[in-house]
């Protein structure tokens, strides 16, 4: 069997897999799953940074957050339909993105984490600050003013799970797609020669700075999207979503997962999920524990699982 | 938060940058665990002066050493990797954080400044504990400065500084160095925790602030550069409360984090740092 057919194969794998489960799944499990799936997509979209072009962000709450404020901003205030809501949730995330990424991008190595540190802390004091319509770390819920979508005669409501569960599963999938299409790309293929050595890229005749600032927007705007969704099915906007926290969170499953690999990000973000459901099940202080896994994957395990698993026995896994 | 303190926690995590070449996230941490401590000490002691004195002694120890077992069993392992530090710091954050929140619980605790006179002026009064916290600073600044430009250490840190390699083929003891810096930086920040909690109540959460104002200062300072650090931390200390006094201080912090992020865009080296590449 052909590499690009065992590629395409194990991915459709995955995603006819999160469409079976979801019938044999007890309700509790079934909306973990959904929530799993939409927070993937984020996972999915701080890996294309980190993963295929080497830059650590630690503000990516912001895009999330935009996304998420984007999408329901117009919904609690003027009603927009969730369509058009999600579509405005990524434009403002990408462009967030693409104005950070044209100041940020000017610095690199350290110097671009605490820049983006920084936006994204200014981020989630300005949602504090304009609490009279953000409603600050109290958020707002949108359940009752979100209308439902319409196909012809059926209207499907964003309470319904079924709903939910497929809604995730389609932007999960749309955000898989984008990262496995970019990594496969002639473009993913410089973004990795400017993770591995920009300098040589450079000279070899590419403009870095160009192609992070697609890195980024592409990033941006997928981070974006899983804002948007998250707003969308649960019904909830605040700025707990923006602080530092959300953004070490998309760190933590991509290195579990596997940092620069398409599917690392899924696995990466499920285990912790549940990982840190069942501790905060035993103590409140569950972020010691988050805490402790971030020191032992850098110590132990830095490839993450699947990028173990690919130096190990799968060499052709993306 | 009055400038002095700043100065130290700043200057703690200037000198780890400047020698080491890491963001430590967690250096906010030390500071809060030397807050914690002080309160810790004046529960145990009892009098306040003798609290303070033994604080001031016990803190800086015991946060001390363990910067000491982070480098040890951390940094050292990852090389001191900048990427995989920080994801590492960012851990030791939520550990001593959560630790703290445990075996301290959530409550924000005060404690008694060691002295209690006001230095009364015609137009205003001031608190006479505001002074020691000034000249203990000061006195802690000057010593660290000595320690830089005067002794062996200090010329092994330099030396590290600027050519690591060339500095071990000298003889200079890296990793003893290494060792020993970022448990002074780690020091320093936790004095600075120690003065300022009978100011600010002793909190679980209170590291934050510290760390993105120490970020600021760091910046604007230059990056490794310590007179620029010392500059800045007052003119932050400073400017940090005339801002506030026009804006609420959610926009002033707003407005500062935003003007310092693209400080470091336009200058990579910081505002008075040496231009690097």
């Amino acid at each position: 069997m052909s590499t690009g057919r065992k590629i395409l194969l194990l991915h459709l794998g995955v995603l006819a897999t999160l469409l079976i489960i979801q019938f044999a799944l007890p309700p509790y499990h079934h909306t973990n799953v959904a929530r799993i799936m939409v927070l993937a997509g984020y996972a999915i979209g701080y890996n294309v940074l980190l993963g295929y072009t080497g830059l650590m962000s630690l503000g990516h709450a912001m895009f999330f957050a935009a996304g998420m404020y984007g999408a329901g901003l117009p919904v609690y205030y003027l009603g927009v339909g969730a369509p058009a809501a999600f579509g405005i949730g990524i434009a403002s995330g990408s462009a967030l993105a693409l104005v950070f990424g044209l100041m940020a991008l000017r610095t690199s190595g350290p110097s671009f984490l605490i820049v983006s540190m920084m936006f994204g802390q200014a981020f989630f004091l300005a949602t504090l600050y304009f609490n009279e319509i953000t409603l600050g770390d109290q958020g707002f819920i949108l359940s009752e003013k979100l209308a439902p979508l319409r196909f012809g005669g059926t209207a499907l409501g964003f309470h319904e799970p079924a709903v939910k569960y497929n809604l995730a599963l389609a932007i999960f999938a749309a955000c898989l797609a984008a990262s496995l299409a970019l990594r496969l790309s002639a473009i993913g293929r410089v973004l990795i020669g400017i993770r591995e050595n920009e300098e040589r890229t450079r000279l070899l005749g590419y403009d870095s700075f160009k192609y992070k600032l697609v890195s980024l927007g592409i990033s941006g705007a997928l981070s974006a999207a899983a804002g948007a969704g998250y707003a969308l099915l649960f019904s909830y906007v605040g700025s707990t979503f923006a602080t530092i926290l959300f953004s070490i969170y998309p760190l933590l499953w991509a290195l579990l997962g596997g940092i620069g690999t398409v599917l690392g990000p899924l696995v990466g973000t499920a285990l912790m999920f549940y990982l840190v459901d069942t501790v905060s099940g035993v103590t409140s202080s569950y972020l010691l524990f988050v805490g402790a896994a971030l020191i032992a994957l850098i110590l132990w395990f830095p490839q993450g699982i699947l990028g173990t698993a690919r130096s190990r026995w799968l060499p052709w896994l993306p | 938060m009055s400038a002095f303190v700043l100065a130290l926690t700043a200057l703690g995590l200037s000198l780890v940058f400047g020698v080491m070449r890491i963001v430590n996230v967690a250096h906010g941490e030390f500071y809060m665990l030397g807050a914690v401590l002080a309160w810790a000490c004046a529960d145990a002691v009892g009098t306040p002066v003798a609290g303070f004195l033994v604080a001031m002694l016990v803190a800086p120890l015991a946060v001390g050493a363990l910067a000491l077992a982070a480098d040890r069993w951390i940094l050292r392992r990852i090389d001191y990797h900048p990427e995989s530090t920080i994801v590492a710091t960012i851990g030791l954050l939520y550990v001593v954080q959560q630790a703290v929140l445990m075996l301290y619980g959530p409550d924000a605790r005060p404690v008694t400044p060691p002295l209690y006179f006001k230095i009364e002026f015609p137009w205003f009064g001031y608190s006479g504990y505001k002074l020691v916290v000034a000249a203990v600073s000061a006195l802690l600044l000057g010593a660290t400065w000595l320690l830089i430009t005067r002794t062996r250490l200090g010329l092994y840190m330099r030396a590290a500084q600027q050519d690591l390699e060339m500095a071990q083929a000298f003889g200079v003891p890296a990793r003893r160095v290494y060792a020993l810096v970022f448990a002074l930086g780690a020091m320093l920040a936790a004095v600075a925790g120690v003065l300022i909690v009978p100011i600010e109540q002793a909190h679980y959460l209170m590291g934050l602030d510290p760390l993105l104002l120490s970020f600021i200062v760091v910046i604007i300072g230059g990056l490794g550069s310590l007179r620029g650090t010392l500059v800045a931390a007052f003119a932050v200390g400073l400017s940090d409360g005339i801002v506030s006094v026009f804006f609420s201080p959610t926009l002033a912090k707003i407005v500062a984090t935003l003007l310092v992020a693209a400080v470091l865009v336009v200058r990579p080296g910081g505002l008075f740092g040496e231009e690097r590449a």
